[in-house]
């Protein structure tokens, strides 16, 4: 655990912190533009060509051509940021999350419908291990 | 005089508004949701405040990350409504009050609160999901709305405590105005939560029961919880409950709870509605 950042302590969590925030300033730029139709479509046409606009790194844009959303968040990307992109292809958060679980759609429905994910076993990492 | 009468806190989920908007609303998944909200409506009905507060963050649509402000005073004639991806929600423009909001900046800044000043801004779910949840679906709004944005997308979020004391000057504030008006505040976002990485889904019953308890027995209490105790046990984006505090701060040290419900799930989240009535 890093002593001035105990949240990084949290299983499957990425806290957006300044941090990261410094790190992900123009992959979350890019996605606010994502915000007119215009630019939905600009970017769905051509992925790379919109992309180049931004200084994002290589990590970053392979991320996000390859909708790997967990790495996103990992490299700087803010979740409601994120919902953007998600939302230009059509989908939903709630798809969003449940591919950031590795359940299906369904099986994430599923589970929020019958209460949720307990927090048991996943306060922290080490708890986590236990499990 | 103005005055604060009562406090609504309330979730803010987009889904909730997609439902509504897409006519969703009668579907099993949705129906025990929108019952649940019944009475609140006809309570708010039956309120008729001239005023609404509505403390709400903004998700990356009135703000990108160019300024993060902290606490951002909606002073605005009006409030358009954002893209946030999928097309503006179809409801009322959000009409201001910028003559109390900029008494309201004045007396808070000189209260040591240091306000950011917003003359143009959009507004999202974050504001519009409550207003369609209390208000229903209106041709227009029927109150003015001074909308205070709170930064939680970028940790850290502002304490509980200080938001719970941001309330309190709140109060203050409202009450040196002269007219006539009566002020219902809201604190939105919440309950548990998380929508992000491998934890998404995490919600936490005994924790939203305990907050929702202490909003009237002991609300000191709740302006002690540490962030990370919102982040590692009620979910990443739990921390939008310090803006209940901030509610909670604005209706004096005495309420009453009127009404409450509670529901898992809408989309990835444990939905919490409150009522509170100023003693």
């Amino acid at each position: 655990m890093v002593a001035d950042k105990p949240y990084e302590d949290i299983p499957g969590t990425w806290i957006f912190d300044a941090q990261r925030a410094r790190a992900g300033y123009h992959l979350n730029q890019f996605l606010y533009t994502l915000m007119t139709d215009a630019n939905r479509k600009a970017f769905l046409a051509d992925e790379r060509s919109y992309l180049a606009n931004f200084k994002l790194t290589d990590a970053q844009r392979e991320a996000v051509l390859g909708r790997d959303w967990n790495r996103l968040l990992e490299l700087g990307a803010v979740v409601y940021a994120l919902a953007k992109l998600a939302f230009t292809d059509g989908r939903s958060y709630q798809y969003m999350a449940s591919q950031m679980t590795g359940m299906t759609e369904k099986e994430y429905v599923d589970m929020m419908l019958s209460g949720g994910r307990s927090p048991e076993g996943w306060r922290s990492k080490s708890e986590r291990e236990k499990h | 005089m103005a005055r604060i009468v009562a406090g609504v806190g309330t979730s803010h989920t987009p889904a909730i508004g997609a439902a509504l908007d897409n006519g969703k609303a009668g579907q099993p998944y949705w129906q025990p949701l929108f019952a649940g909200y019944e009475p609140a409506k006809r309570w708010m009905a039956e309120t008729r405040p001239d005023v609404v507060i509505m403390v709400y963050n903004d998700h990356v649509n009135a703000f990108d990350f160019k300024v993060i402000p902290t606490f951002a005073l909606g002073c605005a004639e009006q409030f358009p409504i954002a893209d946030e991806g999928w097309g503006p929600r179809p409801v009322p423009v959000v009409k201001g009050y910028p003559e109390l909001a900029a008494h309201l900046v004045q007396s808070l800044v000189l209260d040591e609160f240091d306000m950011t000043i917003v003359n143009e801004m959009q507004v999202d779910h974050g504001l519009t999901v409550p207003l369609t949840l209390l208000f229903g679906s209106p041709q227009e709004w029927p109150c003015r709305v001074i909308p205070l944005a709170v930064n939680v997308v970028q940790y850290p979020a502002p304490t509980g405590r200080r938001c719970y004391r941001l309330g309190q000057a709140i109060r203050k504030a409202v009450e040196s105005w002269e007219e006539d008006l009566k002020v219902v505040v809201f604190g939105t976002g919440g309950m548990s939560h998380q929508i992000q990485g491998p934890r998404a889904g995490l919600t936490n019953p005994a924790f939203d029961k305990a907050f929702l308890d202490d909003l009237s027995r002991d609300p000191e209490r709740l302006t002690r919880i540490p962030p990370l105790e919102y982040l590692r046990e009620a979910g990443a984006e739990a921390i939008e409950l310090v803006m209940w505090l901030l509610m909670r701060g604005t209706l004096g040290p005495k309420v009453e709870e009127v009404y409450r419900f509670y529901h898992i799930p809408a989309s990835s989240t444990a939905v919490g509605n409150i009522i509170l009535e100023c003693r």
